[in-house]
């Protein structure tokens, strides 16, 4: 008979058990807490009449809304991408699809400055397409269009990622049983396939969206740094950083970028609990009788 | 509706799943695809559903070629072995989904599909899970909702890829009779796929041997078991001792019997294979002409039938089935002389 309550024999003694457990404490709290208390702490140094002009402040409003948009244009533009690059790989068999699943991840292999730069190659001024683009009067480069290029390229794995292990299990019979019930592509999609992934969608989504607001490294390339015009949270925060007097203001801004993530965090995890429960039900259903 | 296959060939790389499959399917008809795993009958299912499409050879629905049509034209009904019921929607949902994917002008109203559902609900005597979802249902409930659903949209015919292959003995049993029964008062054309030959020819109108892409034999249950066409067809459809033998002149002779072949009278003389069902083996425990003499190895009675397994030199098992009160004095140990009633000789070594 299955008792809930681990035997005592197959536990350790009392004192290893506290010992691990506060180690793992201590060092969650040095590494995670402590850290996120502190940037809370020095932005409030000045008093709250300080931290609240810092997001007054039009060149730091600017960034913000930078952000966002960039988080935006990432999130829509990568949760296109990596349903369709799921959906290609998991539904259909073709030639060259180990191929596009190793590409899938290379912006995880790749470091971020490294991302930066190919886009630079390409759309600089010095690059293979600078002079059609000059000649044509796009600017990518030191311009918005690069900082969403490159944050779409860091961050595009993760909603295909998330989703091809979830669609490689569900398999195809839903959608073939849609098919031969009379469905058309598009229906299938939209009454089959999407509403079995959502909860997974969702949650690429959000790691998505988190990942774009903090990307440096490779916005930070492309960016430009042209302050009210190509500066984005995190490259607002490093300049404000460096300069004399801003000592409180840098970290105000990664104040709020903290909250935000905290905010991910949460809808992050509310996600998780709901995946987990269509999966616990999923499973229930593919049990054999 | 009459279903015509005619050439299906079927590769997958350098595996060939169908090779040359020709079959005619009657109108009201209800056939078994019958085979071990791999032979090839769930590939030739879905080519009849439009679900794989053929390397060559048509499949012909009512005198149609159904080359270039939509799996929405054929209007076939599709069961899948693991149901694939749509686990976000509840069963009502699942069973309505047919008619609601209809194109606008020929989806009927709402209260027409509700009121077909609730008529397939009841058919299949499931009324009161309308508003529940899969996962709340037991296996052998989700099979008859899926079932449901292809009955919906009033498929011209009926394809059952391994019905009840994920269910257990009692509740398979039980399905059986009842897709029967449906059969009989829906009268829709159906086929079945399974490997489980009991199955087969329990349900089945006609059952159609499959066996590495070919087709064995094609014909009524009781046919098939009594007469069947190939060594293959010998083995997978009931059980059978085999024996090697030598055909001479119309005589095939094996463990020291001389059992006449005259259908072999002109072929050359060869190696041959004897099929001997086990009930067609009956025992004495004295000598008798026409048998060959063995020991009883073990005897495993359950109720009125027993099964004993004979040991005899030169042939690697051999087993007989009478009934229990006729086991008596063959305990393990002792020799029986073991006499074919009814065996088939087929040339060749197996």
């Amino acid at each position: 008979m299955y008792s809930p309550r681990t035997p005592r024999q197959l536990t350790e003694p009392a004192w290893v058990r506290w010992s691990l457990i506060g180690l793992a404490l201590i060092f969650l709290g040095l590494f995670l807490v402590l850290p996120l208390v502190l940037v809370f702490a020095e932005a409030f140094t000045k008093g709250a009449a300080v931290y609240f002009a810092s997001f007054n402040d039009p060149d730091a409003a600017h960034a913000i809304k930078l952000t966002l948009l960039v988080m935006v244009a990432s999130v829509v533009c990568n949760g296109v991408f990596g349903v369709a690059a799921a959906w290609a790989i998991t539904k259909f068999s073709f030639r060259g699809k180990s191929l596009l699943l190793t590409l899938i991840d290379l912006p995880f292999a790749v470091s971020p400055v490294i991302a930066g730069l190919i886009f630079v190659l390409l759309f600089g001024a010095q690059g293979l397409m600078g002079s059609w683009l000059s000649d044509h009067d796009v600017k990518i480069i030191f311009a918005v269009p690069g900082i969403v290029l490159a944050t779409m390229f860091i961050t595009f794995p993760f909603v295909a990622r998330e989703l091809i292990p979830i669609m490689q299990a569900q398999g195809t019979e839903e959608e073939e049983a849609a098919r031969v019930l009379g469905a058309r592509g598009w229906t299938v999609f939209w009454r089959i396939t999407l509403p079995n992934i959502k909860w997974g969608l969702l949650y690429g989504l959000i790691l998505c969206s988190a990942r774009a607001m903090g990307e440096f490294g490779a916005v930070s390339v492309v960016s430009g740094h042209i302050r009210g015009e190509t500066n984005t949270l995190p490259l607002h925060i490093e300049i404000l950083y460096n300069e004399p007097g801003q000592y409180a203001a840098a970290f105000a801004c990664a104040s709020l970028l903290s909250l935000l993530a905290l905010v991910t965090l949460v809808l992050k995890a509310i996600v998780e609990w709901r995946q987990a429960r269509a999966q616990a039900q999923a499973a229930q259903l593919s049990n054999v009788e | 509706m009459t279903i015509s296959i005619r050439g299906i060939t079927k590769r997958f790389k350098t595996f060939t799943a169908l090779d040359g499959v020709d079959l005619e399917i009657a109108d009201g008809e209800l056939v078994a695809l019958l085979g071990p795993s791999g032979s090839g009958k769930t590939t030739l299912l879905r080519i009849i559903a439009g679900l794989d499409s053929a390397d060559a050879g048509s499949v012909w629905m009512d005198g149609e070629d159904t080359a270039g049509t939509t799996l929405r034209d054929r209007k076939v009904g599709f069961v899948f072995q693991h149901y694939a019921l749509f686990r976000h929607m509840s069963i009502a949902q699942n069973v309505a989904f047919g008619l609601t994917v209809r194109p606008r002008d020929q989806r009927p109203p709402q209260a027409e599909i509700r009121r077909r559902v609730d008529e397939l609900l009841k058919l299949i005597q499931l009324e009161w899970c309308a508003d529940r979802y899969p996962h709340q249902l037991s296996g052998g409930q989700r099979q008859r909702i899926a079932l449901a659903r292809a009955l919906a949209v009033e498929p011209r015919v009926l394809l059952l890829d391994e019905p009840f292959g994920a269910l257990d003995a009692q509740v398979r049993t039980e399905l059986r009779r009842w897709l029967r029964r449906l059969h009989d008062e829906t009268g829709i054309t159906s086929v079945f796929v399974t490997h489980d030959q009991e199955e087969a020819m329990e349900v089945a109108d006609r059952v159609v041997v499959v066996n590495r892409g070919r087709i064995e034999q094609i014909g009524a249950p009781q046919a098939v078991y009594d007469h069947p066409a190939t060594p293959f067809v010998c083995r997978f459809i009931g059980a059978a001792n085999h024996f090697t033998a030598r055909v001479t002149a119309g005589t095939a002779s094996f463990a020291g019997i001389a059992w006449p072949s005259p259908e072999h009278h002109a072929s050359a003389d060869g190696e041959a294979t004897v099929f001997v069902r086990p009930h067609d083996l009956a025992l004495h425990t004295s000598a008798v002409a026409g048998a060959f003499l063995a020991t009883v190895k073990r005897v495993h009675a359950i109720g009125p039938n027993a099964r004993v397994e004979l040991a005899a030199p030169g042939i690697e098992h051999c087993e007989a089935h009478l009934p229990s009160d006729g086991t008596s004095g063959m305990a393990p140990g002792t020799p029986v002389w073991a006499r074919p009633q009814r065996a088939r000789v087929f040339l060749g070594a197996v």
